[in-house]
């Protein structure tokens, strides 16, 4: 009844190619923009936006940039916590180095910068499959952290190691530094998830995202009908290592404002954010934010339920939460393989349906 | 989508809650996670301090006093977490027990105008106050730690090391780098050879290094450790014969699940402290009494007296200190957290003061000020005895190198305050 | 003699007892992956879980003592037993057992036939529950395992080398003997899969689960099998890391170690495991040892993956590993 394409004729091939050709899908998208970008900045909190809103978002363009890389062009990689510490250290070399050009520009070069990190890193893909590959990755990982802990050009020479990120404005505004209000640094974010969903969502449409699922799904037969094997997948670990280097570069300028290299961009990293593209759907950019939301929101809401309103002791509430993430993990999976975006994807259909059954 | 709004709505109802008229303090604790065998007893002394203080006493000044523990896992995100949840309940200081964690805070906690008391760990040049505004790391920071180890093996060679061979195994992260810079000004100033080890995280395997150190032969060996590191550490030393006596750790390295599991071997080796060990204190009676046998103890009411558990009462006694300082500079027992901050920097500690409270001759005297928040680097070395199962101070508190130190801290403060837009200075 | 030389034999012959270690390590993935295509993410946690089991039971430990405190109020720790490192043993293989057979009836047995990458995140989640439930059950404080091996410098060898080289080689006697015990347990194994019919209907059931059905294999027996094997392996790697460094959160962390030598010597292979484990133990100490000190040492941690990684550049499926076939 709510949920139908009757009626809803399309009279130009811009129309009918669009990203959400269901009205309701359309005005559903129009209606969370609008929240996000009107709404929730002026009723945001410092809480909110540190604990909840600003890791979301900032793992989703992560997420988004590995599901473009595991999920579309079948590469597995176990590098991406090396690659966010590139873009997290490029984007503060260039912050101390250029003071006057704005945080922004910065933040897209550190991403470019960590695409051709990638690219390098990606070299070995054109060999190397499937498992083996992601454990290849992990070389990576481990030297790149290896790299920024050793050399400390890139630390500024700082007695301690650590580097933190000096304030800078948008427009006026502080967004990074101490002194950032929550609307501000959730806005940056939020702009920049917008605008690198759009990218990805266009990129996977078109025959760039066909490229690479042609690898995934066969990388051989793709060869054969013409499929430059070189070019797809140099360009997944690219586009790919943009996006988590901007994820890398907000997470240590806006998020965190200080890391440690070892401790904030280590294995574990890798491992979260593999986790969340294979709950929230491998090949899907709605499943990128699903899973992002689930395993950066699920344990804040686990520790504020156990130990906010029920009171438990902290480390049981800890153990516990353990338990629960994995037992979820375990039952999604076993419900629905294809993570959480296939779940959507199947309720809407039911709905495109309702009432009827078939 | 959804979880994001109920997330929201249930973080909303728990934090805005009541704005109590208690003194808050929040124990960002990890009990579990990589280090959780080190976090746990500090997390019980601190809190079993302030429990003592709110069973036996009231509270601080008749203001009871209301602790709120958050389990950050040694994790720096779920930190800023913790601080976000519990900054707005009126908690007067933050003490994160990890270095990752405290330089989060140093921007945050200084823009919302809370103190930090980064107790003999976080950056070391806090101790510049006119910097550092609200961070305050007394009584002593890593560089003076090394500058003591030095000193006393300078007296145990007659005043001079020149020609012997000191090797340092450290953590290979920020916290293990800390001593670097001030061993190698000290090897140039006494002649002595320097020779880095570092260990990966988590240092579970460090054979290479234990090798090369039975190859190369060091006189002395010094070690920045933390979590299984320690332990390892100690074990290989115990398995290559090296003399225990010779083997010095910081003060994060001597504790005793870091001799324990190395048995009889790890007997004669030291540690670097800058407060006291042993339970040989009257204040330890009346926790007994008011808080282990009451059954309010935070855990499991079995690691008192341990050298963790007696730095993390002596965190909370330092903080309850300060309490006292700013109720009277500013003649109210319910402080804020800028009042705090100043009784933190007008803070005096004298051998007095901690003999009324049960603990003489715990730690060093000093003053706290505007121009130093570090206290005034008086460190003193413990040695473990295997047999009797226990810590004992072998050396007096003596104070660190400040020729060597005070430049190196001014520069250190001065890079982060350009870097930072920050005036230095006093009010 | 060069100096150099002798310390890089004495380096050379640690670094092939340190690779005996990871392949002990290696060889639990080894054996699931064989059996049912299933990488496990869960074999550090599970080493770690094995080994909080045999200290709890020998130390008498109340399981689950924090949470029952915590709900009834009341103050047990211990039951006041301490059995003897064999019994614990034992019984600590029963509870690896149980497990197995719990984690084939709940999670596998819904999964059968899904893609690698799912079964791969079932056990993901299997890892999370279970570090969540071992903190639950014995508590996330540090602890002492002492099965009775020895440790320490191996005096003979010290003796032998000083009197040939000058200078005594050190090798740790808990070393020798891990190396004795992965050596008997690398053969059992390679006896067992291709000497026993439970074995072969092993190996039957990692070439195809359908086939292997057809002929009347049952499934679900073989997995739980194949499960409590790799748990076994798990116990025995615990109790050696264990025993070195204490039980403790970070053992779980040796399964990073194990990755490189599952790269090269191929996911599917146990003698792989074992020529995997050594090539890279040497490596890795020699590249500390030689290169190390020239670029600032710590170099252990990513060394291994970069050796792993130029083996697959020439030889993609790992040294012993399957070669992979794909058919368009």
């Amino acid at each position: 009844m709510l949920y139908r394409e009757a009626g809803d004729f399309k009279t130009s091939y811009q129309d009918d190619n669009q990203t959400f050709p269901i009205k309701f899908d359309r005005y559903r998208y129009y209606a969370v923009l609008f929240i996000a970008f009107a709404v929730i900045p002026f009723i945001i909190n410092d809480y909110w936006a540190n604990a909840i809103f600003l890791p979301f978002l900032i793992y989703a363009i992560a997420v988004i940039g590995l599901n473009i890389l595991v999920g579309y062009c079948g590469q597995v990689s176990l590098g991406t916590g090396g690659f966010m510490a590139v873009g997290a250290y490029a984007v503060y070399k260039l912050m101390t180095s250029f003071p006057e050009v704005s945080i922004l520009i910065h933040v897209v070069l550190a991403g470019g910068i960590t695409a051709i990190v990638g690219v390098l890193f990606g070299l070995p893909s054109l060999r190397i499959k499937g498992f083996y590959l992601a454990v290849a990755t992990l070389a990576a990982q481990f030297f790149l952290v290896w790299l920024f802990n050793r050399v400390p050009w890139f630390y500024n020479y700082s007695a301690s190691g650590q580097i933190s990120s000096p304030e800078r404005t948008v427009l006026g505004v502080p967004v990074t530094g101490a002194n950032t209000d929550a609307w501000a640094s959730y806005m940056v974010c939020l702009v920049f998830v917008t605008i690198s969903a759009i990218i990805a969502r266009n990129l996977t449409r078109g025959s760039m995202g066909r490229k690479w699922m042609a690898i995934r799904d066969m990388d051989i037969a793709a060869e054969i009908i013409g499929v430059n094997p070189l070019t797809a997948k140099l360009s997944a670990f690219a586009v790919s290592s943009f996006f988590i280097g901007v994820a890398g570069a907000l997470f240590f300028a806006v998020y965190l404002g200080a890391v440690e290299v070892g401790e904030v961009f280590g294995i574990n990293k890798s491992f979260l954010v593999l986790f969340m593209i294979i709950i929230g759907g491998l090949g899907s950019i709605f499943g990128s934010f699903a899973g992002a939301a689930f395993l950066v929101l699920l344990p804040v809401f686990l520790k504020n339920v156990l130990v906010g309103t029920l009171g438990w002791p902290t480390d049981l509430a800890a153990h516990l939460e353990f338990m629960i993430v994995g037992g979820l993990i375990i039952v999604f999976l076993i419900v629905e393989p294809h993570g959480l975006a296939q779940l959507w994807r199947v309720a809407k259909e039911k709905l495109r349906l309702w009432p009827f059954p078939y | 989508m959804k979880k994001t709004l109920f997330t929201a709505a249930l973080a909303g109802i728990v934090v805005a809650g009541p704005v109590l008229a208690d003194l808050t303090f929040t124990a960002l604790s990890y009990r579990t996670g990589p280090y959780a065998a080190n976090g746990i007893p500090f997390a019980d002394g601190y809190q079993d301090y302030f429990t003592l203080l709110n069973e036996r006493d009231g509270g601080i000044g008749g203001e009871a006093i209301n602790l709120i523990e958050c389990e950050t896992g040694y994790n720096t995100e779920k930190g800023v977490e913790c601080y976000e949840a519990t900054k707005g309940e009126g908690a007067l200081v933050y003490q994160p027990l990890s270095t990752g964690i405290t330089y989060q805070l140093i921007p945050k906690a200084t823009a919302d105008g809370i103190p930090v008391h980064s107790m003999g760990y976080g950056r070391t040049s806090a101790k510049n106050g006119e910097v550092f505004r609200n961070i305050f790391n007394y009584p002593a920071n890593y560089w003076d730690g090394a500058s003591v180890a030095i000193k006393y093996l300078l007296g145990e060679n007659g005043g001079s090391l020149a020609g012997k061979k000191i090797a340092l195994v450290y953590h290979n992260s920020a916290y293990g780098k800390e001593p670097i810079r001030t061993l190698e000004e000290a090897a140039k100033k006494h002649g002595f050879e320097l020779s880095l080890l570092p260990v990966d995280h988590p240092g579970q395997e460090q054979k290479s290094q234990w090798l090369q150190i039975r190859r190369d032969r060091p006189d002395y060996v010094l070690m920045w450790g933390w979590g299984v590191m320690n332990q390892v550490a100690i074990q290989e030393a115990v398995n290559i014969r090296f003399p225990m006596e010779n083997f010095i750790g910081v003060w994060w390295s001597g504790s005793e699940n870091d001799v324990l599991p190395a048995g009889e071997g790890a007997h004669g080796y030291k540690a670097l402290t800058f407060h006291n060990v042993g339970s040989n204190f009257p204040v330890f009676d009346d926790i007994k009494k008011h808080v282990v046998d009451a059954g309010k103890a935070a855990g499991a009411g079995d690691q008192v007296g341990t050298a963790l558990y007696n730095r993390g009462m002596y965190a909370a006694m330092l903080a309850a200190e300060a309490v006292k300082t700013a109720q009277a500079i500013h003649g109210t027992a319910a402080i804020t957290p800028a009042q705090m901050r100043d009784g933190m920097e007008n803070l005096v500690i004298t051998e007095e003061k901690m003999a009324g409270l049960g603990l003489p001759g715990f730690g060093p005297s000093f003053s706290v000020s505007c121009q130093n928040h570090g206290g005034d680097g008086m460190v003193a070395v413990a040695q473990w005895d295997a047999n009797a199962k226990s810590w004992g101070l072998i050396t007096d508190f003596q104070q660190s190198d400040q020729d060597i130190l005070n430049p190196l801290i001014a520069e250190d403060s001065a890079a982060f305050a350009s870097e930072n837009n920050i005036t230095p200075g006093c009010n | 003699m060069s100096d150099t030389l002798i310390f890089g034999m004495e380096v050379f012959l640690n670094g092939l007892m340190a690779g005996v270690l990871y392949a002990l390590v290696a060889l639990g993935f080894v054996l699931i992956y064989k059996a049912s295509g299933i990488f496990n993410y869960a074999q550090g946690v599970m080493a770690l879980f094995a080994a909080m089991t045999l200290v709890g039971i020998m130390d008498g430990q109340v399981p689950f003592s924090h949470l029952i405190n915590a709900v009834f109020g009341t103050e047990v720790h211990h039951f006041g037993w301490h059995l003897p490192a064999l019994v614990g043993i034992v019984l600590s293989m029963g509870v690896m057992i149980g497990l197995a057979w719990l984690v084939q009836q709940i999670i596998f047995r819904h999964l059968i036939g899904q893609e690698p990458i799912i079964l791969f995140m079932a056990t993901i989640g299997l890892a999370y529950f279970m570090e969540g439930l071992g903190d639950l059950m014995w508590g996330a404080d540090i602890k002492k395992l002492d099965v009775g091996l020895p440790q320490g410098i191996n005096l003979w060898i010290d003796e032998l080398t000083f009197n040939l080289f000058d200078y005594g080689f050190f090798i740790d006697n808990l070393d020798i003997v891990a190396t004795v015990i992965a050596a008997i347990l690398v053969l059992a194994l390679v006896a067992f899969s291709q000497y026993t019919k439970q074995g072969r209907a092993m190996r039957a059931v990692a070439d195809d689960h359908q086939a292997a059905l057809s002929v009347g294999i049952n499934l679900s027996f073989i997995w739980v099998m194949v499960w409590s094997v790799a748990g076994f392996v798990a116990l025995v790697a615990g109790i050696m890391w264990g025993t070195k460094s204490g039980v403790q959160f970070s053992l779980s962390l040796i399964a990073l170690k194990a990755l490189p030598v599952l790269m090269l010597g191929g996911f599917t292979s146990i003698p792989g495991a074992i020529a995997g484990g050594l090539i890279i133990g040497v490596g890795e100490k020699l590249f500390e040892f030689l290169v190390g000190p020239m670029i600032g040492g710590a170099t252990e941690n990513w060394f291994a993956y970069v050796l792993a990684l130029l083996f697959l550049v020439f030889r993609p499926q790992g040294l012993f590993g399957e070669k992979i076939i794909e058919r368009v």
